[in-house]
């Protein structure tokens, strides 16, 4: 194995490419290795292609890019596309994986900044072709210039709902219905955060903008709906759901649906970080200080890899962790840092302002969490339903790692990623338990499918970073 | 079913998909020439031989497995397209026998 490198930052989205430019800028040796072909993490995908006519389609929050992503090729930072973290030990080893060939390379630090999935919620039918996830759908257009051929339903909770309908409306794309499957009261716990947010009102302003076009356009939003299903036999024909007491079905060929962001925690929990459960976004963390250190030294983590803020908040955060970084690796003393970190940490301040009030929005009921149907498979590489699941528990299995042994939930190629959080909710609700005292599925090397192909290039000693 | 916003104007590669020659463009996934040929499934499944698609399109769901140039199990969209690649629906585990 080479020398160890200073900084090895994971992830080029907006905190990964914020935590680089800074630490890069400081004279710390930076190398950041990124699992896409080019950087702007998900938020910012395909930006390096986009014509002036595509940014203007996208908007204003997906235009910001061109700026990050330029200041982030410009620094000295040593950038790597296409290339997966396999594994990331607590002494700051990682496994990578690039064209083909298995390599250990080795960090003084490292920070994670892989950002957030999007957070799966078994329905029935959702394993449907013509079933996709609403952020999934929004990168085929970023990158691919792909939009619905005929019309499209969208489905769950989240701003990106009407974020992903505007933008669809303005490429004159049929949008037949948005289905927000929040309960309606939410709205009560939301207004009484309303004031707080206000004091970040840019972002309703915009999504109210977003509202009212919608509404000029004719397209239907419709709140407090349930018991959502996707039906067809080797496709998606129909969208059922109830609302008002009405069951109601739309024929259509594509359902794009979107439940909120969680963090991407396997490589936290590969590393050995401690996590909390974040009851205000449902979901676990990474526990990180305000500098964005893990419990583990010298491995950090940012941006929505550590708590759904937004690409804005995790620009700042990246910033700080950036700063650190420069820090701990002796660039920089403590005193230089706060004095340089001021202003990012009051705008990361300012821009968190409006979580509040999205997390209680968009709270999800329980019946979406742990209420899936019996038949509805909840682990989609093994097949297994949450009658399974439940059944397991009944057997005495009354642990997620328990009922994965007994069952296979989680054990397929996507490792748990899908199904994990939906089987800790059903297991804590059938164990009579809050999912906060539940412990999550495992996470051990490798994260992704490696071949002995792949390996193999370890033993060669062709192993050069 | 997908469409494109604009004809492409950029860089195209030929690809090979289920045997027929047709012209991409040189940025697109794997998985975005699947879904803009309306190809579904991707696949069908190991297990039950269930048919699947693209879901997540960042790599986290592993339901786009792929055959790539012969090698089954790859993730359609996380592999770009290149000239002359060979792109096959899998099915089931990607066996060829099966």
């Amino acid at each position: 194995m080479n020398a160890p490198r200073e900084l090895v930052i994971i992830g080029a989205g907006p905190a990964g490419m914020a935590a680089a430019s800074t630490a890069a800028g400081l004279g710390v040796d930076t190398l950041v290795l990124d699992q896409q072909p080019a950087p702007g993490g998900q938020i910012f995908r395909g930006i390096g292609q986009a014509g002036p006519a595509h940014l203007e389609l996208l908007g204003s929050d997906y235009q910001a890019g061109t700026e990050r992503v330029a200041s982030f090729v410009h620094s000295s930072a040593d950038y790597q596309p296409d290339t997966a973290v396999w594994s990331l030990g607590a002494d700051g080893e990682l496994g990578i994986l690039q064209r083909g060939e298995a390599r250990m390379i080795s960090a003084r630090r490292v920070v994670i900044a892989g950002g957030a999935m999007e957070r799966p919620i078994p329905f029935p039918g959702w394993t449907l072709p013509g079933v996709m996830n609403a952020g999934g759908a929004q990168v085929l257009m970023k990158s691919s210039r792909l939009v619905p051929l005929d019309g499209v339903v969208i489905a769950g909770s989240g701003p990106l709902l009407i974020l992903l309908a505007w933008q669809y409306m303005r490429a004159g794309v049929a949008v037949q219905a948005v289905l927000e499957l929040a309960p309606r009261k939410n709205l009560w716990r939301a207004g009484l955060r309303l004031p707080a947010a206000l004091r970040a009102g840019h972002y309703l302003t915009r999504g109210l903008g977003y509202l009212l076009a919608l509404r000029r356009a004719g397209i239907r939003v419709t709140y407090g709906v349930s018991d959502l299903k996707a039906v067809g036999n080797d496709r998606l024909e129909a969208v059922t759901f109830r609302t008002g007491g009405r069951e109601q079905s739309l024929e259509t060929g594509n359902l794009l649906v979107h439940f909120g962001l969680v963090p991407g925690i396997q490589l936290t929990e590969a590393a050995g970080c401690r996590h909390q459960w974040n009851d205000g976004q449902q979901c676990w963390r990474p526990q990180t200080d305000a500098w964005g250190n893990s419990s583990v030294d010298g491995i950090a983590v940012v941006g929505d890899g550590a708590a759904i803020g937004g690409a804005v908040a995790a620009v700042h955060a990246g910033c700080l962790a950036g700063l650190e970084a420069a820090r701990a690796l002796e660039h920089i003393d403590a005193a230089e840092r706060d004095r340089l970190a001021v202003n990012d940490r009051q705008w990361l301040q300012n821009d968190l302002r409006i979580r509040p009030f999205l997390e209680s929005l968009h709270r999800l009921p329980e019946t979406l969490l742990s209420g899936t149907a019996d038949d509805t498979l909840v682990c989609r590489c093994e097949e297994i339903t949450a009658g399974e699941v439940r059944a397991a528990v009944r057997a005495g299995h009354r642990d997620p790692n328990q009922v994965k042994f007994i069952t296979r939930c989680g054990m397929g190629p996507c490792q748990g990623r899908q199904c994990g959080q939906a089987v800790a909710n059903i297991v804590a609700a059938a164990c009579d338990r809050p999912v906060s005292e539940v412990v999550p599925f495992r996470v051990r090397p490798p994260l992704r499918p490696v071949s002995i192909g792949e390996l193999s290039m370890l033993e060669s000693g062709n192993n050069t970073a | 079913m997908f469409r494109r916003l604009q004809t492409h104007q950029g860089k195209v590669v030929t690809v090979c998909v289920e045997g027929n020659d047709v012209r991409v463009p040189a940025g697109d996934s794997v998985a975005a020439v699947m879904l803009a040929m309306d190809l579904l499934p991707t696949r069908t499944t190991a297990v039950s031989g269930a048919p699947r698609a693209p879901l997540c399109m960042m790599g986290v769901c592993f339901e786009c497995l792929i055959e790539i140039d012969g090698v089954a199990n790859q993730l359609a969209c996380q592999v770009q397209v290149s000239e002359g690649m060979r792109i096959r629906r899998q099915h089931g585990a990607g066996d060829p026998a099966s």
